[in-house]
This record gives structure tokens, sequence and C-alpha cells, in this order.
């Protein structure tokens, strides 16, 4: 257990392996290590990159959602107006057509009434005509007693 | 660590004095220890080749089992690391994980069975041979010694030359001509503990665990014939061996990484400014 000159053997053999480990070792191992150290960084920034982008998405999808139910519910509410103003157009215009068929039909039956009457009173005139003749057995001159009739026919029209 | 082979030596002292002899060459100072240099040699060459198999394949994808399990040495060495030394750690972590491994692996080597690296020795003709380098003090200083180099060069080349002479002479005390002889003293002191204490402490934690093996393996080195005693000693080899071994995993690792971490300590010291 003296010290002797393997001291410096020993020296010798560790130096060579220190730098062995030094040069070919430790560098291999180190790059290996900050490669993958820069690979795990890499992944778990893609993956927090891809979350945020599937938070986004979420969130547009949502307000297209949003925005398709806002518009929905707007056609939705057009849609009644729109019919409830239909319908009251259609009201008041069956309503005015009624009034105007009413209106045409009352001046229809006072024009026929007006007619029938003209139609009667030339009639009655010309029956009481008739019948005075035959009253007076005589042909009336009509040109001569125009006057007379015309008179009486009036007379008949008022009353 | 099973068997005690009565064959090299006929008394227990004989047995033991064996075990602890070194197969070397050569005279006094000039001595070589074959079997520190050559089994330390070989691990090196075993961890290194292990680990640059591993490194060329290192890629950022996922690793198999053979590669994460030489990262994983990796990152647990550069995490210990990273937590002392602040700053290019790329050479610490290299000093860290050659240390690391190296001392592991040649720890291991006690975990050996006590005859059998002996016994393979003897058929290639050696009379003696220790497997453990680092219960060899020649070993264990010649890595603190480095160890030593580099806590020099990392002040000198953090403080400069100047700055750190200055720093010999100045601290702790404080600069005053009177000083400047306690201060170097305390200094020579506080710079030798380092390499002396990470040396002696790995060396004596690992000769003792090679030597309580030995004498463990003594109980056994009784068995000669079936009787009461022989069978209880070879019954409490077989015990004590076990639980040693499994205890002294522990030890293997734990001196490793003892040995792993202090020199980053010290280079990290050495590098602060007082």
């Amino acid at each position: 257990m003296n010290v002797n000159a393997t001291f410096i053997g020993q020296m010798v053999v560790f130096a060579i392996l220190l730098w062995f480990f030094w040069k070919f070792v430790v560098p291999p191992l180190a790059q290996a290590n900050t490669d993958r150290q820069k690979k795990i960084a890499e992944g778990l920034a893609a993956a927090e990159r891809g979350q945020k982008d599937l938070d986004d998405a979420k969130s547009r999808a949502d307000a297209v959602v949003r925005e398709a139910r806002e518009r929905a519910n707007q056609i939705l509410g057009d849609a009644s107006r729109r019919s409830n103003e239909m319908i009251d157009g259609a009201k008041q215009t069956a309503g005015a057509e009624g009034d105007r068929l009413l209106a045409n039909a009352r001046a229809e039956a006072t024009n026929e009434t007006a007619r029938a009457r003209d139609s009667l009173r030339r009639e009655v005139g010309v029956l009481a005509v008739a019948g005075a003749a035959r009253l007076l057995e005589r042909e009336v001159d009509a040109k001569a007693h125009a006057q007379l009739l015309d008179k009486l026919a009036e007379e008949i029209a008022r009353g | 660590m099973a068997s005690a082979g009565a064959e090299h030596g006929t008394t227990p002292t004989d047995y033991i004095v064996h075990h602890l002899t070194h197969l070397k060459v050569g005279e006094g100072f000039w001595t070589w220890h074959i079997d520190t240099l050559l089994m330390s040699t070989a691990l090196a060459v075993l961890v290194g080749w292990v680990f640059w198999a591993a490194a060329r394949r290192a890629t950022s994808g996922v690793p198999g089992k053979f590669v994460g399990f030489i990262e994983l040495a990796y990152e647990f060495v550069d995490g210990q690391v990273a937590d002392i030394y602040h700053g290019d750690r790329r050479f610490m972590v290299a000093l860290a994980l050659s240390l690391f491994t190296w001392i592991i692996a040649m720890n291991t080597m006690d975990l050996l069975p006590l005859d059998l690296p002996g016994g393979v020795a003897t058929l290639f003709g050696a009379q003696f041979w220790r497997v453990l380098p680092t219960a060899d003090l020649n070993g264990t200083i010649a890595m603190a010694f480095v160890v030593l180099l580099l806590i020099i060069v990392a002040a000198i080349r953090a403080k400069g030359l100047g700055g750190y002479a200055h720093e010999w002479i100045s601290a702790p005390f404080g600069n005053h001509p009177l000083l400047w002889i306690p201060n170097a003293a305390l200094n020579l002191v506080e710079l030798l503990s380092k390499p002396v204490s990470l040396a002696m402490r790995l060396f004596g934690n690992m000769y003792a665990g090679e030597l309580l093996f030995m004498l463990i393996a003594l109980l056994g080195f009784t068995v000669a014939g079936a009787t009461f005693g022989s069978a209880l000693g070879f019954f409490g080899q077989v015990m004590m061996g076990t639980a040693w071994a499994i205890f002294h995993i522990l030890i293997v690792v734990l001196q490793a990484y003892i040995f792993m971490v202090l020199p980053i300590v010290y280079i990290a010291m050495a590098e602060e400014h007082h």
C-alpha cells in the first residue's frame, strides 16, 4: 500500500478517460438532451396553441349560433307582423269591397225603381188615355189634349 | 468470497497476506502494480466504450433501453453538477461522469468471489492478483491528484495567476506582511486536505470492505471435515458474506457518488472569489 509509480500510471489512465468522456461522451448526450428539451417545449407550445385555436373556434361558433338564432327570431317576428298586416289589409279590402258592392246594389236598386216607375208612369199614361178614350168613345186627340194628359200623368207620377 | 482457497497459504495469516499482495514489477518507487493498472485500464476501456456506444446513438427521439439507461445516468450526474456548479459545466459533467462510472466499475470488483480473480490469474502464471484498484492507494491518490490539478487550474482560470497568488498570501487572515506566511501555510493545508481526504476516504472504505470479505472467508477456511464446527463456520461465511455483499453494494455506489460530488464542490469553491 505504499505509493509508487503505479500512481503515475493511474493518473494517465484517468486523464485519458476524462478526456475521452469530455470529447466523445458528454457532447452527444448533452446535445440529445437539449434537443429533446426543445422538442418537448415545442410540443407543449403546439398543444397550447391547439387548445387556444379550439377555444377560439368554439367562441366563434357560439357567436355564429347566437347570430343565427337572433336572425331566426327576427324573421319570425317579421313574418308574424307581415301576416298580421296582410290579414288586416285583406279585412280592410274585403270591407271596402263589401261596401262598394252594397253601394252598387243600392244604386242599381234605386235605378231599377226609377226605371220601373218611369215605365209604369208611361204605361199608366197610355192606359189612362186609352181608358179616357173608351170613356169618351172617341179618340182623344193627343195633341189637342197633350196639356191635359201631361198634367194627368204628372199627377199619377206624383200620386 | 465464497470459497477460501486453502491452497494459497497454510494459515489464515498467509491467506490474508497473500490476498493483500500486489502483482508487481520494478523496485523502490519505480514499482508498478500490474494488477491495479490492468484492472483499472480494462474497466476504463469498458466504461468508456459503453458510454461511447450509447452516446453515439443518443437522439432527441425515444431512446431504447440501453441508451435510456445511459441517459438516465448522464441526467443524474448532470443534475448533480448543475446544482453545485454554475456556468459552462460540460467539462465538469465529463469529470463527474467519468469519476462516478469508473469508480463504480472498480468498486464493483469487490463483489466478485474473493478467490476467483486470483484463481484466474494463477492460470496465466500470476502469483498474486488484487482485483480492486480502489483498494490500492495509488489508484485513489492518482484520481485525487488529477482533481487537485484541476482545482488549481480552475482557480487560476477564474482569478488569474496574480489573483490566485494574492489569495494564497492574503486569505483568510488578511493582507499584511506578517500574515503572509500563516495564510500560505493554512492555504497549503486546505488545498492538500482535499485530495488527501478524497483519496483516503475511498481507499479506506474499499480496503476495509475487501478486508472484511477476507475475514468472513476465513470462517470457512477451516472447513476440513464434517464436524459441527466446520459446518457452523461454512454457514457463517455464507450468511455474513451475503449480508456484507448486499450492504457493500451501498458502499460501492455511495463512495463513487462522494468522489463524484466533492471534486465538483472543490472546483466550484476554487472559482469563487474570497
